[in-house]
């Protein structure tokens, strides 16, 4: 009893606590900071477009980590294998959705400023291939059998992450439209200082919001895994009792 | 030793197989010739500028080949339940991999070594570049798309909609590879890159081989041998 009520208690709190930090996010980046001299209120979309952007890059190192490890736990422990699975199914989801919220916030700007909602830029390529990826990821899972899918959507992971830094490579040469990296690029970069609360709190209440969906899909996918184990489990002990 | 002679015999058994058939090699060359010809209708291939698109027209058709063979490329082992048996074989896992890869390279060389001079005479192309180069590319090109072919061709064995689900992994896969090949190939037939370029892309093509090859002959057997 104590433990989940406890999980439960701590679950709701993050809940809350990630939604208090997205409103003051919210109200910092919407009527807070001074409007963008060059962009106007577009700009805004800024502290939308680049924690979803950040946090789409953080995810996939939560998978191929985790589906590391299931490979490794594979034959040696199997239901801490399952538990690395189900970490490896969430963070590959979660990933989907943050790189959608990217494609999408990134296209809102784009026709917004550029006046195109769609270039062939690298940044803009390497992140839909990673979309692609981690789609082609989920459909994998969805279309093989129960008993398999964890092993081959594990080793599509490592494919997935070896992939990611040879397309950032591959296409860095072609022209770029997309704005120099604000962190740690030339010297100009880095925030302007009435930006940066702005910027801070979306990006903590977005990470925190991250956090909060996996942990909430994780403890389903392992309901539905721990369901799947008994229902084998009557299933072979009524075939015991039909055999006597 | 004893290794290279194991993917010899997968391999001759794979071509003797396909010598007595030809099922793969005529179904491929006939692809991807209504491909090239489908393409032929919807551009204007007379123009100059069809030799910027060539080499673009050229990969995807033989994409869409190498895909629809793939899709085949196991059916022959689960006939029959060889692959259990070869599972069971006390033969290296890997060496059936590469067995089957080289196989199927050999398939598509022969299928372009029949394509190139049709896609010359349709495009009515002359070569501006380093007409030797193309020697380079297309092997490695074809490399890149056989290796990472018949490993998901091998995953896909016991899921739903294999043939689905093959395109739907490889392509996301192979896009650097592809960028690659259609650079470099476009860049050789036009003329327009520069050397260095073109050297860019060729050796980025070999890394992507030697990265992917190295990728599936670990992770094959655990593919295989999947429950």
């Amino acid at each position: 009893m104590s433990r989940p009520a406890i999980l439960r208690t701590v679950a709701w709190l993050w809940f809350l606590a990630s939604i208090v930090v997205l409103v003051i996010g919210f109200r910092e980046a919407i009527f807070l900071v001074p409007t963008d001299a060059a962009q106007g209120d577009a700009g805004r979309i800024f502290y939308y477009h680049v924690p979803s952007s950040m946090l789409s890059l953080i995810f996939p190192y939560i998978n191929f980590l985790a589906s590391l490890a299931y490979l490794y736990w594979r034959r040696r422990d199997p239901l801490k294998a399952l538990t690395s699975d189900a970490l490896a199914l969430t963070a590959a989801e979660v990933t989907v959705v943050y790189a959608s919220i990217c494609l999408i916030t990134g296209s809102i700007w784009g026709r917004a400023t550029w006046g195109i909602w769609w270039t062939w830029d690298p940044r803009l390529t390497s992140m839909l291939l990673l979309w692609l990826l981690y789609v082609s990821y989920l459909m994998l899972r969805r279309f093989s059998s129960a008993g398999q899918s964890q092993t081959l959507a594990a080793v599509l992971s490592v494919f997935a992450a070896v992939d990611v830094p040879i397309v950032y490579m591959s296409i860095r040469w072609w022209r770029t439209q997309h704005p120099a990296p604000v962190f740690g690029g030339g010297p100009d970069s880095g925030l302007d200082p009435s930006m940066m609360p702005a910027f801070v709190w979306n990006i903590a209440g977005w990470a925190m919001w991250g956090i909060f969906i996996m942990c909430f899909r994780f403890a389903l996918e392992r309901r539905r895994q721990l369901a799947e184990q008994e229902a084998a489990l009557s299933a072979i002990e009524a075939s015991l009792e039909t055999a006597q | 030793m004893k290794y290279i002679g194991h993917i010899l015999a997968h391999l001759r058994k794979d071509l003797r197989i396909e010598w007595r058939s030809r099922d793969s090699i005529n179904g491929m060359l006939f692809f991807s010739l209504l491909v090239v010809v489908v393409f032929s209708l919807a551009f204007d291939p007379t123009a100059a500028v069809s030799r910027q698109i060539s080499g673009g027209i050229l990969w995807v058709a033989l994409l869409f080949a190498t895909v629809t063979a793939l899709n085949q490329a196991w059916t022959r082992e689960q006939n029959h339940q060889v692959l259990e048996a070869q599972r069971m074989a006390p033969a290296p896992a890997s060496a059936l991999f590469l067995g089957k890869a080289i196989a199927n390279m050999l398939f598509v060389l022969v299928v372009e070594a029949i394509l190139a001079p049709v896609f010359i005479i349709f495009y009515n192309l002359h070569v501006l570049g380093n007409a030797w180069l193309l020697a380079l590319i297309l092997p490695l090109g074809t490399w890149a798309l056989v290796v990472n072919g018949t490993f998901f061709a091998v995953l896909g064995l016991r899921t739903r909609n294999r043939e689905l689900l093959l395109p739907l992994l490889l392509l996301p896969i192979s896009l650097p590879a592809l960028l690659g090949m259609v650079e470099a190939t476009t860049g050789v037939l036009t003329a327009q890159l520069d050397p260095l370029e073109i050297n860019t892309w060729i050796t980025q093509l070999a890394g992507y081989d030697l990265v992917f090859t190295i990728v599936c002959v670990l992770l094959f057997e655990t593919v295989l041998n999947a429950e």
